[in-house]
């Protein structure tokens, strides 16, 4: 016992100290009031939240989330068949592969976020191969604006998923693929029929992450997207840097992770049927 | 005709995750303070403009400090974690464990908020402390779960072996287990390292006007207007990437560490 305590104070310590504490202060501080010269006064009132109560955040929660839903379900359907055919190959090419995604995952928000600027910019090659193509009519910048924030957003997430989804994918017999296809299923009604209802837990927890990554994406929307296709991150980031109300950030971060709760809880019960 | 699908799409995912990193590098080689792709009259101008610049070079070189000191810390919160949970039937090392990865899967951007209160609640504001020890909890449970990995692949014959020679727990966790967890608490230690060195929300609120890691001085100068110099930043920290994944491809068993199958 003495020995379990000695090896766990300095992570108890830690841990408690920079994840336990910070979110019960979130907690706290979304039920105060707003301090301009400081953080805020405590006192217990509504008022972060009742701020909250009017047409443009409740415009900002459901465009997130709707984005969130949308941009999780393109990575997850580009991602799950991806996944698919990757754990098909040679162990080797499978290395080569995850250097590369892990490299992409790892990249940061800002570099993510700043070459799809470059990229879809009026120089940026691409602007100008769709314009060469007869796609589009003349070279013009394609940020910021929507499509560039999806873009960048998908492309964010997507190593994340196919990391979500490699290990069930790379545990699949490929005799269970083989013995569908000996009995006369095409290889695409195989993938349909096999694989997709083998892995339904880990492409319900790949689309999920996706979500709840979107959710939380602050540098692509504020730096690719238009002010009035903000999301919550960013209204949350900008609260609490330029606007000075910590406790309006609280309550929005209270929100969000009611939001992200509820994407879990409604996962949690997807899987669990059937 | 299948197998030519197959590769296509392989190969448009592949254009498609490799078009940013390409774009990037090719503008980083521009002669020109112009952000063009393919560059003009291509060269290494911004290259020793970012090498000459202190303010540049030295965003770097804290960005790298900051990565290593993160790295050494979540592996300090994550061997004991997963020491007890092998070697003990300890409820409060699970809750711990719990506690970490809860702090991975929640969004960035609240994280973030919270560092920001707690830290300046304490009044320890804008040090570089707070930068390290918000990103050692972050990204603990990577070294949790690859530490984890590796406590679980040890043969209990081995143990059971030390022992009935008479080897102490000490003795056991110095002669047997260090040898076979060190290349897992290494890989742990690369993906902390890595998540850090690219991680730009939460550094940016705990002490970005103190502490200005690449990633928030790319992000500000991106603010300010554009020049290729941020590139040369981004081509950097791919290379930084891509050699210390390959270093864990080579040393280690990537597949298995990501959950796959075992070679």
């Amino acid at each position: 016992m003495l020995r379990v305590a000695a090896w766990l104070t300095w992570p108890a310590v830690v841990l408690c100290a920079t994840v336990l504490v910070p979110f019960l202060l979130l907690l706290r501080i979304s039920f105060a009031a707003p301090d301009p010269s400081g953080l805020w006064i405590p006192v217990v009132t509504l008022d972060a939240y009742r701020g909250l109560l009017n047409r443009e955040f409740a415009g900002a929660l459901l465009y997130s989330l709707a984005m969130a839903l949308l941009v999780a379900a393109v990575t997850v359907s580009i991602g799950f068949p991806f996944t698919y055919l990757m754990t098909r190959l040679n162990r080797r090419a499978q290395v080569v592969w995850l250097v590369f995604l892990l490299m992409s995952l790892s990249l940061s928000d800002v570099l993510n976020a700043f070459s799809w600027q470059v990229m879809l910019s009026k120089r940026g090659g691409f602007v100008s191969l769709l314009a060469a193509l007869g796609i589009v009519a003349r070279p013009e910048s394609l940020t910021p604006g929507d499509g560039a924030v999806w873009a960048s957003l998908v492309y964010g997430v997507l190593p994340f998923a196919v990391v979500t989804l490699y290990p069930a994918l790379s545990r699949l017999p490929p005799e269970i693929v083989e013995a569908a296809r000996t009995l006369g299923a095409s290889p695409g009604r195989a993938f349909r029929n096999v694989v997709i209802p083998m892995c339904r837990g880990p492409l319900v927890a790949a689309f999920v992450i996706s979500a709840v990554l979107v959710l939380g994406a602050y540098v692509s929307p504020l730096v690719l997207g238009r002010p009035q296709s903000w999301t919550l991150a960013v209204l949350i980031g900008n609260a609490a840097l330029a606007g000075h109300d910590v406790p309006r950030a609280a309550a929005m971060s209270v929100c969000m992770l009611v939001a992200v709760s509820l994407l879990g809880g409604v996962s949690a019960w997807a899987t669990r049927r059937r | 005709m299948a197998v030519m699908v197959r590769l296509l799409f392989l190969g448009l995912v592949a254009a498609f995750l490799a078009a940013p990193l390409v774009i990037v590098t090719g503008v980083s080689f521009n002669g020109t303070a112009r952000m063009s792709f393919p560059p003009v009259h291509p060269g290494v101008l911004w290259y020793s403009t970012f090498v000459t610049d202190p303010g540049w070079m030295s965003a770097f070189v804290l960005s790298l400090g900051v990565a290593a000191a993160a790295a050494v810390v979540a592996v300090s919160l994550a061997f004991p974690i997963a020491y007890v949970r092998w070697r003990y039937p300890s409820r409060m090392a699970r809750w711990l464990e719990t506690l970490a990865q809860l702090a991975f899967v929640l969004p960035l951007i609240v994280l973030a908020i919270g560092f920001m209160v707690f830290w300046s609640t304490l009044g320890h504001v804008g040090r570089v402390e707070n930068t390290i020890f918000s990103h050692a909890a972050v990204f603990v449970s990577l070294p949790l779960a690859t530490i984890t990995m590796g406590f679980r692949s040890v043969d209990p014959a081995l143990v059971e072996a030390a022992r009935t020679l008479g080897a102490r727990d000490e003795d056991v966790l110095h002669t047997v287990l260090r040898p076979i967890v060190l290349p897992y608490v290494v890989s742990g230690a690369v993906f902390v390292f890595i998540l850090s060195l690219n991680e730009y929300i939460i550094a940016n609120f705990v002490a970005g006007f103190e502490v200005q890691t690449l990633p928030i001085k790319v992000f500000n100068s991106l603010r300010m207007g554009f020049q290729p110099t941020m590139c040369v930043g981004a081509v950097l920290f791919m290379v930084v990437d891509i050699l210390a994944f390959t270093v864990v491809a080579v040393r280690g068993d990537l597949p298995k560490l990501l959950g796959g199958r075992a070679r």
